[in-house]
Formats: C-alpha cells, structure tokens, sequence
C-alpha cells in the first residue's frame, strides 16, 4: 500500500520535477555565461586597457623588487662602550640565471679566490631554497682586498658573479662577553625549516640570525624590519635604476648595565682557572659583570666556524663553551649560610643569645654518623651565631638545621631565589636545587632524614645553585630583602626597561642588622674567613666564604688535596657586598677546584670592588670638573 | 519490479529525425562525438601551452601524454558502464571513498604539512580525488529516487552526505578541494530544485558568517591568501609574487600575445608554478587575449554541451549527475582562470586539461566518461 503511494507520488511529479530542472538548468547556463563575461572582461581589462603598464614591466628592462636587510640593533656597555658592531665586509654572491654555466662559473672561481669545498656544498644548498629568480646567491664571505681585486681584473669571464658589501657582525671586545652578548650566525636549515611565511620574509636579505646570549633572547628587537626596492635592471643583471624603495626600519639598539671594565677585571682574574663571576646592582638588579671562564672568541661564529675551531672548543675539556654563570649548577657551601642564619633568627629557631660547645662535630640522637665540622677539633666553647657565620662553623648550623626543619628552610630559602630561574634576559638558564620534602619524595620516592636537614645547612647535599642565583641571592641579603629580577639590558632604543621586584623578604631590622654586621665580620674582624681581603681597603664590605666539595669524603677520612686529582678538588666560593653601610654592588664568585673560598674567590671580589668604586669615583671627579669648567667659561 | 518506473520520455524532435546509423554506432559505443572532438581540442591545445611553459622540457611532456593516455582510457571505459549499475552502486563508492580519506589520517602521507596522499609504493595516491566523483554520485543517486523538489528531512541528509568528505578533506588541510568537492554536492542539490527560500537564506547565513569566520576558522596561510588577493603589493616579496608576476604575464601579452616560447615572464622563470597552477598565465602571456578568447570558448562548448547532455537525459539520476559533473567542471574553469588574474584567492586548483598533473586528470575524464554515459543511454523501449 505504502508504496504504491510513493510510486503515484512520484509520478504524478515528473512533468513538475523535469520543468524545475530545465528552469534551473537555464539558469545556470545563463551563470555560466556571465561568470565566463566576467573573466573575459577581467582580461581585456589586464591585456587591452593595462597592456601598457604590464608591458613595461616586463620588458627587456625587468623590475625586480630586491630586499634590503635592516641593520641589526648595536649592543653597548652601560659606559656606551660597542660590544656588538655592524662592520662591513665584501662576500662573493652568484646570480644563476646570469652566468653561462653555473659550474664553469665557480670552476674558475676557484682558481681565482679561495673557495672551499664546505662553501660549494652550501652554496647549492642556498640555491635550492631561493624562492625567486634572479636572486643572488651568497658563495663566499669575508673577501679580502686582494681577493676583490683579482676578481675584478677577471670579471670578463665571471658573468653572474657580484662582489656584495654588506655588514656583518662583529664584537671588538672578543671573548669577554662572549657568554653574555652571545653571538650571531648564519641560519642553519633546522632554524629555516621552522620558519612561516611571515619569517622567510623578514629575513629575506638577512643571512644571520642570533644563536645564543642576548643576540638570540632579543632576536626580534635587534633585527628590525626588511625594506624593499624596486629596481630596473636590464638582461645582463646591472641595475639600471632604482624606481621606489621602502627603507628598512633598524633593530634597536641595546645598553646594557655591564661594565666592560668589571669585566676585564673578572676575565684577568680567573684567567687559566674555570669558573663563574656575577655581580649586581643591588638598587636595580642589573648585572654588572657576568663572566664565565674560559671563553671563547664569539668572532669565530658569525659567518661560519670552521669544523676544527668548533671541535677544539666543544672537546676541551674546560668546556669554553658551557656558560658557567647561568648554566653551572654548583653545591653554594657555606655561602647560604647567612640566610639560613637569618631564617632561624625570624622563626625564632635560635637568638641573639644562643650558645652552642663545639667539639668538632655534631651527632644526632640515635645516629652514629658524625657529622664534622670543617675544622678539626672545633670551634671552641660559647659559639653564637655571629661567630658561627664569621668563622664558618658547620657544628652550629647543623644543630640549627635539625630544630628549623626542612620545610621552614625551604620556605626561607626560597624568597631569596635558590632553587628557582632568576628570570635574567639570557636563554637557556638552569634553575638550580634547593631541596624539600615533597622534592625528595617525588624524585627519589623517600622520606626526609634530619641529616638531609643538615647537609642542607651547609649548602651541600642535594642544594645547587648558579652563580648567578648566588648574586641575585646576596643582593637580597644586602638590599635587606628586596629581590629583584636581575636584567643583563638598561635600555632598549630610548627605553628604559623596568625594575621587576619579584619578593620582598620580611624579618625584623635588628635580626637584618646582626646577619649583616656577622657578614662584615667575616670580612673585617680578626677571626673572619675572608679577612685577609680587608687589608688595604677603603671602604667596608659584607661577605661570606664557601668551600663546596666535589667528591665525597668517607666517614673517617680526611680532605688531602695531595691524594686527589686537580679536577676533583674542592670547589672556592665567594659572595660579599659593597660598602657594608650602604650596599651598592652584590657579587658572587666561583672557581672551579680553587679549594678555598678565602684565598682563591674572595680577592677577586675585592678587586672587582675597587675597580667599581675606583671607576665610580674618576667619573664623580670627572663631573665635576667638568661642572667647574663650565661655571669658569661662563664667568668668562 | 519496476515497471512502475513511469520515467518521463522527452521525444527531442533532432534526436528522433536524424538518427542515422552513424548516430547508432556512435551510440553503441557510448561516446558522444562533439564532446570527444571538443576534449581532443583542448587537449591538443594544453599540451602546446605546457610544452612552452616547462620550458620545452620533453619528460614533462611525455609525462602529460602518459596521464592522458590513461586518462582517455578511463573516460572511455567508464562510458561504457550501466548507468543504473552506477547509481546502485553509489552508496559503496561514496563509503569505499570516505574509508579511504579516514585511512590518509592514519597511514596517509604529505609535504608541507598537509597529509593528503596515500603511498602505493610505486605511486602516491590522492583518496580526495575518488570523493570528486563518488559526491556528486550518491546525491545525484539520493535525490533520483526520491521526490522533488526535495524535503527538508532531505536536504539535510544531501548536505551531511556532503559535509562528511568535505570536513575531511578540510582538516587535512586541503581548503580548495574541500570546497570544490562541497560544491559538487551543492550544485545537485540546486538542480534537484532547492527551494529559493533556502537558497536566499544560506547565502544571507554566508555573508553573516564572514566575520566570525575570519576569526576563529581560517588559519593564517589562508588569511594570507586573502590578504594577498586584496593587496599584493603589500607584500611582494612573499605571497604576493605569485600574483604580481602572473597578472604582469597576462597583461604584458597584450591582444596578440608575445608569440610561442617568446613569454619572457615565464621562460624566465620569474612566473612560480608556470605548468602547473599558472599555465594559464603563460598562455595568456604567448598567445595574447586571443589564445584566452579560443581556451574561454572551448570549455564554454564543453560545458554547453555537458548541459545539453544533462538537459536531454531521460532520468533524474542521468540528469543531476551530468548536470552536477558539468557546472563542477565551469567552477574549476571559474576559480583558476580567476585565481591566476587575480580576481579569486590563491587555492591549489589547477587549470583542468591544461597544467600538468596525474590523478587530476584521470579523474577529470572519468567524469567525462559519465557523460558520456548518460548521453549515450538507452531509451527504455516499453
């Protein structure tokens, strides 16, 4: 039944369905011929009325739109000092479609000038991923006067080949900011593959792009924006005229708060020795020297390092390329010391008052372990804390530790940055350790032991720290808690960038006062660590000695530098503050297997003191002479 | 059983006074005359083009007679199947076509971050090519055997068997397919008579729609692509080259053009994708408006006889499906010619018959193999 419904149903319908259908039919036919009217028009309009236009463009004289690369940002030291230089140099560029035979072409070429096998390799590879025609394609850098010459006397038989002016990278000051400025490169493939459309156009002319330091963490800024021209050329690729030109926009300029002179200083001193030097501003947090040593010559990257220079700095054994102040994670020693002093003065763990007996070690309850103290026999009777930080005593933070407890430790620790990424505009940073419970359990499935407490006390066990945390950490201390984001860069363009402060530490001003009057103890009083920096001085500073082991000592043994190899030896810490009163600059130093914080790290700090003050003082005069002078001219 | 088959029988006074033998064998061997002579025209005519605008480059060519050879082959055997086996057969072919394109997601592979072929080995396969067919296919199949014009209920079946493979070709990413693939769909079911009212409402929907879709559907390469189309010279050094130098291609050919293989733009290279998207840019740059105005005419005689054919079938399946494969057919005419004098955005849609490519092709003809078909079916004598 139902379907013989559907059947009359259908039926009845086909005169209607057929005549809907024509109509449609009609009326797309009729679309069809519009749409087609449309294109026609489209093309009479391009070919007939616009003939002339494009003809012209096309013609013998070809317009070609070529880019042309902004200038990279320059980076200078806070005195205006240049780090990084735009100089120019001459590289040897072919133009496929104007040479006879590509192959001949570089075949004589390299009779000419040197052209190594790596170049060709690249050369061919640049070409393969050349989006327009015409496009000059790098084979060479760097030519040399000579070099340019002799081309130019062959130039009759290098068709297609140009000579291109064009600036190029360069540091003046070599490898003392190599870690820090960084350097630029050519783009690799790996960093083209993961280029967008967008990108391949802004570095379109550009053939460098920032690899590591600050010219990678401020690659956008520093690079600035592509220009176009048109120009007219005409068949053998000579430029005839040029018809309209967008000019590129520059990458801004970068001032940094480092101090070339500081730096010198920190590249003297640890010259020969592997080690890390950071020093901050403790007003603002900018990093006034950061300096890893070796180092390397940053010169050697920009337009492509050789495979041996580049083996010999990634197999030294010394790791120039390791950037020791923010990468190195080294055990901070006794350097924490004062804070955690401090941690147990605000939670009331210990007081102005408390006394401890030294013999030399510390047991726990129930333990058989000794845990020892540096000196053997101890400290004496009646330590207090301010004795126990200016002298270093182990045996009076271990009994600290145990009462404060890991997790008060941890909380205090952390408002002054241990165990967290600074946040400094540098890429690749590592964070450090600072140890808790939950840490332990998550990372090694166990409980906490109160002797975990104890080696934390002493800025051994599980802690690590770089450099730089250590500096941003004792800037706290001589800010009086204020920790600030350390920035490597004052101004970008006419910008000044702002100070971040990421924690304000709250205890008590008197507690402040005695950690700070123990750290200048350490520095000045009689029996302090790092006395022997003192001498001399003119000024008063804060500070702290740490010694941080790099292997383990058994239970009844004893540190003997004789018996171990160099590279195993104890690692020297220093941190201090400048001048105690009125802190102005917070640094933290460390060499690698210097054995002793007081007489491998400390004199440095003393001696990047004075050069800052020194320098301070010559540019105050100097001001002021230059004040005088100007009040005698206009008396005149 | 269906004797109830009451199809209307158009009585087309040419169609019964000249039927001459010639007309019968023809008619035996299911090819349509004019519509082969017409292909074989423009077939001559796209290989001079693509000759020209690989740079006289001899493989290429000879790689082009291949596909042709193959592609001429499957017209022709396509033409000789049972249209009724065909639309039996629609709903395997629409589902075998939809496996494939899920199995792309699964083994498929790609280049330039779309995933869009099938690897056989010893050839790449591209499943959204068989969905070019099997669309309009099964809804020309869906809507033959229900009553019209169609039902709301209908409607929305019609668009989601649409929507199905083009949401698939869509995320591979594959826009342009995905859209002329959609638009397969959407012509049958205009010519299956969708009510105005629907028509006028989507198309009000569309406009409405712009916006939010700038938005938050389309990604950047493809807001590029718009962009482009509204500024090239914004941006000449990246996607807008492709437009500047294919309209300085066409417009500096002038009327007459600039003679064969004497295209500066494009056997200098400065024209990118010249034998395969473009081509018609070199024509246009040799052979002037002239070679233009010939090329406009051929297809609008293929397409005029591809409509005469659906006009005069005898069933609503013969009807839609050669009326769907022809307009298909003009849209892709339509958005390259376009596309390259830039009047459309830049989707990857090649000129049919004339730029180079393998599966298109073959696909292009098995079309027209249907075509054929339908115009050469047999009149159900009672």
């Amino acid at each position: 039944m139902i379907w013989a419904e559907k059947e009359l149903h259908q039926f009845k319908d086909h005169h209607g369905e057929a005549r809907v259908f024509a109509f449609r039919m009609v009326l797309s036919l009729f679309l069809v011929f519009l749409l087609f009217g449309l294109l026609l028009a489209r093309y009479y309009t391009l070919q007939v009325v616009d003939h002339q236009h494009y003809a012209t463009r096309s013609d013998s004289n070809r317009i070609h739109v070529r880019p042309i690369p902004p200038n990279r940002g320059l980076i200078f030291d806070t005195h205006g000092e240049l780090l990084a230089d735009n100089r120019p140099t001459f590289s040897l560029s072919i133009i496929k479609e104007h040479t006879k035979d590509l192959k001949q072409t570089i075949r004589v070429l390299a009779g000419i000038v040197e052209v190594r096998e790596g170049d060709i390799a690249n050369f061919y590879k640049l070409l393969k991923r050349r989006r327009r025609p015409y496009e000059a394609v790098p084979l060479r850098y760097r030519l040399t006067e000579e070099e340019i010459s002799r081309i130019a006397v062959n130039e009759f038989r290098l068709k297609g080949v140009e000579i291109e002016a064009q600036l190029t990278r360069a540091y003046p000051l070599g490898d003392l900011f190599a870690h820090t400025v960084g350097y630029v490169g050519r783009i690799s493939e790996r960093e083209l593959s993961r280029f967008d459309e967008q990108n391949y156009r802004k570095y379109s002319g550009t053939h460098s792009i920032g690899k590591i330091g600050l010219e990678k963490y401020y690659e956008k800024t520093l690079l600035g924006q592509v220009g176009t021209e048109n120009i007219e050329t005409n068949a053998h690729g000579r430029v005839l005229r040029v018809l309209d030109t967008i000019d590129p926009v520059p990458g801004k300029n970068l001032e940094l708060f480092l101090d070339a002179g500081l730096q010198k200083i920190a590249a003297v001193e640890l010259n020969g020795r592997r080690g890390a030097l950071a020093a901050i501003d403790v007003k603002n947090g900018g990093v006034l020297a950061m300096f890893s040593a070796p180092a390397y010559d940053p010169n050697l990257f920009v337009t492509g390092i050789s495979y041996k220079d580049y083996n010999a700095l990634n197999q030294s054994r010394d790791l120039p390329l390791f950037d020791r102040a923010i990468q190195g994670q080294y055990p901070p020693g006794s350097t924490i010391k004062p804070v955690l002093g401090l941690g147990a003065l605000k939670y009331g763990v210990v007081n102005f008052g408390t006394t401890i007996r030294d013999p030399g070690y510390y047991q726990l309850e129930n333990d058989e372990r000794l845990y020892r103290d540096w000196k053997k026999g101890g400290h004496g009777n009646k330590i207090d804390l301010r004795q126990a930080i200016v002298e270093s005593c182990d045996t009076f933070f271990y009994g600290m530790a145990f009462n404060m407890g890991v997790d008060r430790m941890h909380i205090f620790g952390s408002q002054f940055g241990l165990g967290a990424k600074t946040e400094i505009d540098l890429p690749s940073e590592r964070p450090g350790l600072w140890p808790s419970r939950e840490w332990k359990k998550n990372t090694r499935g166990m409980h906490w032991f109160p002797g975990d407490s104890l080696n934390v006390s002493i800025g051994q066990g599980d802690v690590l720290a770089t450099p730089l945390q250590l500096a941003v950490m004792t800037s706290t201390l001589a800010s009086r808690g204020k920790h600030i984001k350390p920035r490597l860069v004052k101004k970008i363009g006419d910008t000044e960038t702002k100070m971040e402060i990421i924690d304000q530490v709250i205890v008590d001003d008197l507690q402040w006062d005695y950690v700070m009057s123990a750290m200048e103890g350490v520095v000045h009083s009689f029996r302090g660590t790092a006395n022997k920096i003192s001498r001399g001085a003119k000024y008063r500073m804060g500070g702290k000695t740490g010694t941080a082991q790099k292997v383990g000592i058994a239970q009844d043994e004893e540190y003997d530098s004789e018996k171990i190899d160099e590279r195993n030896w104890d690692h020297a810490l220093y941190i201090g503050y400048a001048p105690a009163d009125n802190p102005q600059i917070a640094a933290a130093i460390i060499v690698e297997n210097g054995e002793h914080g007081s007489s491998a790290a400390a004199p440095i700090a003393r001696k990047l003191f004075d050069a800052y003050f020194s320098q301070q003082l010559a540019r105050e005069m100097l001001a002021e002479e230059e004040k005088l002078a100007a009040r005698r001219t206009v008396d005149q | 059983m269906r004797n109830g088959s009451q199809d209307f029988v158009r009585r087309l006074p040419d169609s019964a006074l000249h039927f001459s033998r010639v007309q019968s064998l023809w008619r035996r061997i299911h090819i349509d005359p004019l519509l082969l002579m017409l292909l074989m025209l423009l077939t001559a005519y796209g290989l001079i083009v693509l000759y020209s605008a690989s740079g006289q480059s001899e493989s290429i060519l000879r790689r082009q007679v291949v596909f042709y050879a193959v592609a001429y082959i499957a017209m022709l055997i396509t033409a000789q199947i049972d249209l009724q086996v065909i639309r039996r057969w629609a709903v395997w072919l629409y589902l075998g076509g939809i496996g494939l394109l899920l199995l792309v997601f699964f083994v498929g592979v790609g280049a330039k971050g779309a995933q869009r072929w099938i690897s056989l080995g010893f050839m790449r396969f591209q499943p959204s090519e068989v969905m070019k067919i099997a669309v309009p296919v099964m809804t020309a199949a869906f809507f033959a055997s229900r009553s019209l014009p169609p039902k709301f209920a209908h409607i929305v079946i019609c668009l989601l068997i649409i929507a199905l493979p083009g949401v698939l070709i869509f995320k591979q990413p594959d826009l342009g397919t995905a859209i002329l693939i959609s638009a397969s769909g959407i012509i049958v079911l205009f010519l299956a008579g969708l009510p105005w009212r629907y028509i006028f409402g989507s198309v009000f929907l569309l406009g409405a729609s712009i916006w939010p879709m700038w938005h938050w559907l389309m990604k950047d390469y493809q807001k590029q692509r718009v962009l482009t189309l509204l500024d090239p010279e914004a941006d000449k050094l990246g996607a807008g080259w492709n437009i500047i130098q294919s309209k300085t291609a066409i417009g500096s050919g002038g009327v007459y053009g600039k003679g064969l293989f004497n295209g500066t733009q494009s056997q200098l290279d400065f024209l990118p994708e010249s034998h395969t998207d473009f081509i018609i840019a070199v024509m246009a740059e040799e052979f002037g408006l002239m070679g233009v105005l010939l090329l406009l005419s051929l297809y609008l005689l293929v397409i005029t006889r591809g409509l005469f054919i659906a006009w005069s079938s005898q069933n609503m399946f013969g009807r839609l499906l050669a009326g769907s494969i022809t307009l298909t057919f003009f849209v892709y005419v339509f958005v390259n010619i376009g596309m390259v004098a830039g009047m459309l955005p830049v989707v990857g849609v090649p000129l049919p018959l004339v730029s180079l490519g393998g599966t298109s092709i073959v696909t292009l003809m098995t079309g027209f193999g249907l075509l054929m078909a339908i115009a050469t079916e047999k009149k159900r004598v009672r």
